[in-house]
């Protein structure tokens, strides 16, 4: 029921930040009643342009029209009051409280006494409109991911939003809860609601909007009609750019089992069992790719294989050597090399220089003369390494901190590249990378590879996944749903094995 | 046993519990808020040299237990300012405010070491306090008694049953998400900071001008610190307060039955001590932290910017 009538008009946009200009006179329409995707790359300016619709930033400059009217949005508060909600990436839930207290903390509408039961009778009659299915005294902390993030768009409602904007919302979630999510934003959409999608999966985006705009480096490349446009077309608006959408794999000839783990059991940190009986096995040559939403032990596994987790129970062998619970430093002398989720938290020392960074797991082989550092060889094995990966820094000596994310990452995996491990441990290497960056990555990888490297990747992209494995594994609440051969997998089965509805015999 | 054995045994316990408890319900509004403030002892000995310098002075001991919550609360806005608008260790502030109210006190108190003062008298209430048994031990205590056990249901239904007490408890677990949905953290904080001041302040007079009608140097005696224990044995619950502040008095209390059965005095006057370095060493381990539902940003300075 898409109606002309314009619910949301931003005229001439305009946001800097220090350094760069993050919106370039936007303009943006959506109408009443339509699903419109903003595409476009990391730091194209889509949850900029969006954060100021919703009040979060100042614009330098432009105007915004809500159904035809001027507005002036300066706080969260005044777009709620103008029907606007938005759904961050990070949910903003307080979990030890109940779905009810969450969708009513800070509402207006509360009388000094809260009035629980009222409340959650109104949620059950929005929840059953859009057919969601929640129950209002569970606490939020009970509430698997993709329910939390209905949760997030009740909220929304109940403060009546008639325009929800949601900010990557499928990144977290598995396919069916995507598809769930999906029917719920169309029969939004069919009540005359308008929804702007932010995301950068073009399946996503040709399978659920009604028009689409596309940003690059912050100004509107185009806006178009799905009809009227191909998965292709925007990925070229997207990058500027042709962008090559299948890797070529390396025919490589796999070798023995480097990496050996038999009914590994590991607890997270809260003292719960993460990793639960998993056999597993990589050998040389062969990339082991890791499928599952995250928070599924698949950190966890990582963790223990690397050292800096311990084992419960359960072998892990590197090369026929048992290595279970050994120190990190032993398994690094080994060869194993450990690209971590976490790259600013605990890949990096960000605070250090990029120098320090690199020579941070070899430094000493820097050593010279009792304990003092060879400046000139860790000069040179750093200018050497920011050569080899193409990282953009100034010099060595600056701090790590200033780099942008993708570079940040070519640290790390330069870091640990270096060292030729015979096991790597990629986890999430490519997540919240731009499309270049994670090409690049993806190359290197592929490289390693070729190498002989035993590589275990564990990614929540199932497209990375099946674009550079050689065989599948899908982890769902610790358990290992299944392993199979990428030629013979395909999304829907690894999609059911995700969310736990499918399990292969072993 | 006689029934005035156990009669007394209550009593006693009651009376050693209430300035726990006060001190108690006021830092679980603090640290539900996300401040953790460790210096409850320090407000606590401010509260009580005020309460018992004003008595003294003025011959009215019930401007002494104003002034001293007044004074306790001012003095908890010291560590709100620190730790809430400069976001500095808490920790360490904490410990400061303590440091502090210890000295100060000690100070301010010289003139009044061994003097004597008009103390609150004890009220019986009415009707309930003729039940036989069961009035001597609840029903005939002086009013802040009262007040302390009246604060508990009180207390528990704003923070359950309110718009401030959700508030309240969404700003001590995700202030980020609080201050996204418009509730102002910086005051939310402020004010439960205050209120945390207010009642040890008030734990303070009770012990000078009621519990112990004197000023000793140092007459806390380290309950700041069994109130921060307490804190997390009652899981940052009101009512689970009550239970434990009086079972902690009952500890304290019972010392004075025990002693004439052989049992070292050092022992017994150990005994509330050590269950408070037991409760801090179980309650400050992260898992058992999450368990008990410790306010996730208990300790952590809110600030918009950083993400």
């Amino acid at each position: 029921m898409i109606n002309e009538e314009l619910a949301v008009k931003m005229v001439g946009i305009t946001k800097r930040f220090p350094g760069v200009i993050a919106n370039n006179n936007i303009n943006f329409e959506v109408k009443r009643g339509e699903i419109h995707s903003l595409l476009g790359e990391n730091g194209a300016g889509k949850t900029t342009l969006m954060n100021i619709l919703y009040g979060l930033y100042a614009m330098d400059k432009g105007e915004i029209y809500i159904y035809g009217e001027k507005v002036d949005i300066g706080s969260p508060k005044d777009a709620i009051k103008l029907g606007i909600g938005m759904i961050h990436q990070h949910f903003t839930l307080v979990p030890p409280f109940t779905v009810t207290e969450n969708i009513i903390l800070g509402y207006e509408g509360n009388n000094l006494i809260l009035k629980t039961d009222e409340a959650e009778k109104r949620i059950m009659e929005l929840a059953e409109k859009y057919g969601f299915e929640v129950d209002p005294r569970k606490k939020v902390m009970y509430l698997s991911v993709g329910e939390q993030q209905r949760v997030e768009i009740l909220k929304a409602l109940y403060r009546g939003a008639k325009i929800l904007i949601l900010d990557e919302p499928t990144s977290v979630l598995t396919p069916p809860e995507t598809k769930q999510l999906f029917n719920i934003l169309r029969r939004m959409a069919d009540e005359g609601k308008s929804v702007i999608f932010i995301s950068h999966k073009l399946d996503e985006v040709m399978e659920i909007s009604d028009r689409i705009t596309v940003l690059r480096k912050g100004k509107v490349v185009s806006t178009v009609s799905k009809d009227e446009t191909s998965k292709r077309e925007l990925a070229k608006m997207m990058v500027g750019r042709e962008v090559i959408f299948l890797l070529s794999r390396p025919e490589v000839e796999v070798g023995e089992i480097v990496l050996d783990v038999q009914g590994l059991f590991v607890l997270d940190d809260r003292g719960l069992t993460a990793v639960k009986n998993v056999y597993l096995n990589v050998r040389r040559g062969e990339i082991l790719g890791i499928a599952g939403v995250a928070g599924n032990g698949q950190k966890e596994l990582a963790e223990a294989i690397v050292g800096v987790r311990k084992a419960l129970k359960g072998k892990i062998f590197v090369e026929g050597k048992n290595v279970t619970n050994r120190p990190p430093y032993e398994l690094m002398s080994m060869g194993i090399g450990y690209i971590t989720e976490d790259r600013v938290g605990k890949g990096l020392i960000i605070d250090l220089t990029v120098k320090e960074n690199l020579i941070s797991k070899v430094y000493s082989a820097m050593t010279r003369k009792l304990f003092f550092l060879d400046k000139d060889l860790a000069e040179r094995y750093s200018k050497w390494l920011i050569k080899e990966f193409d990282i953009v820094a100034p010099s060595p000596e600056t701090p790590a901190k200033t780099l942008s994310g993708g570079n940040l990452q070519k640290l790390l995996l330069a870091r640990e590249l270096a060292i030729e491990p015979t096991l790597l441990v990629a986890s999430q290497p490519t997540r919240g990378l731009d499309v270049g960056a994670t090409e690049y990555i993806r190359e290197r990888l592929l490289e390693q590879k070729k190498r002989g490297t035993a590589i275990l990747l564990i990614s929540e992209d199932l497209e990375e996944i099946l674009g550079l494995s050689d065989r599948v594994a899908v982890m769902y609440e610790g358990e290992i749903m299944g392993v199979l051969p990428v030629k013979d997998a395909n999304i829907e089965d690894i999609g059911l094995m995700m969310a736990g509805a499918k399990r292969l015999n072993r | 046993m006689s029934v005035e054995f156990a009669v007394s045994a209550v009593r006693t316990t009651i009376k050693a519990g209430t300035p726990l408890l006060m001190g108690t319900l006021g830092e679980i509004y603090t640290e539900r808020s996300g401040v953790l403030n460790l210096g409850v002892e320090g407000m606590m000995i401010m509260g009580a040299i005020t309460a018992f310098s004003v008595t003294a002075n003025t011959n009215d001991p019930w401007l002494g237990v104003v002034l001293a919550a007044m004074v306790g609360g001012v003095f908890s806005l010291i560590h709100a300012f620190t730790s809430i608008t400069l976001r500095a260790n808490q920790i360490v502030s904490g410990l400061a405010l303590t440091m502090l109210g210890l000295g100060l006190s000690g100070l301010l108190g010289k003139p009044y070491v061994g003097m004597t003062i008009k103390r609150i008298k004890e009220t019986q209430l009415p009707f309930i306090g003729d039940i036989p048994v069961l009035g001597p031990m609840l029903f005939r205590h002086d009013p802040l008694v009262y007040i302390s056990m009246a604060l508990v249901p009180f207390m528990w239904f704003i923070l359950f049953k309110t718009k401030a007490g959700i508030n309240i408890r969404s700003v001590g677990e995700n202030p980020a998400a609080a201050d996204s949905l418009g509730v102002n953290v910086f005051m939310t904080r402020y004010i439960c900071v205050f209120v945390g001041g207010v009642l040890s302040g008030l734990a303070g007079a009770y012990l000078s001008v009621v519990y112990t009608p004197a000023w000793i140097e140092g007459m806390t005696a380290g309950r700041g610190w069994i109130v921060i224990a307490l804190t997390i044995f009652s899981m940052w619950s009101p009512t689970r307060a009550l239970m434990g502040a009086y079972l902690f008095g009952g500890v304290s209390a019972i010392q004075f039955n025990l002693q004439p059965l052989g049992v070292s005095v050092n022992i017994l006057n150990m005994l509330p001590y050590i269950a408070t370095v037991v409760a801090l060493l179980v309650g400050t381990r992260e898992t058992v932290r999450k368990r008990i539902g410790a306010p996730s940003a208990l300790g952590l300075p809110y600030s918009r910017e950083e993400k």
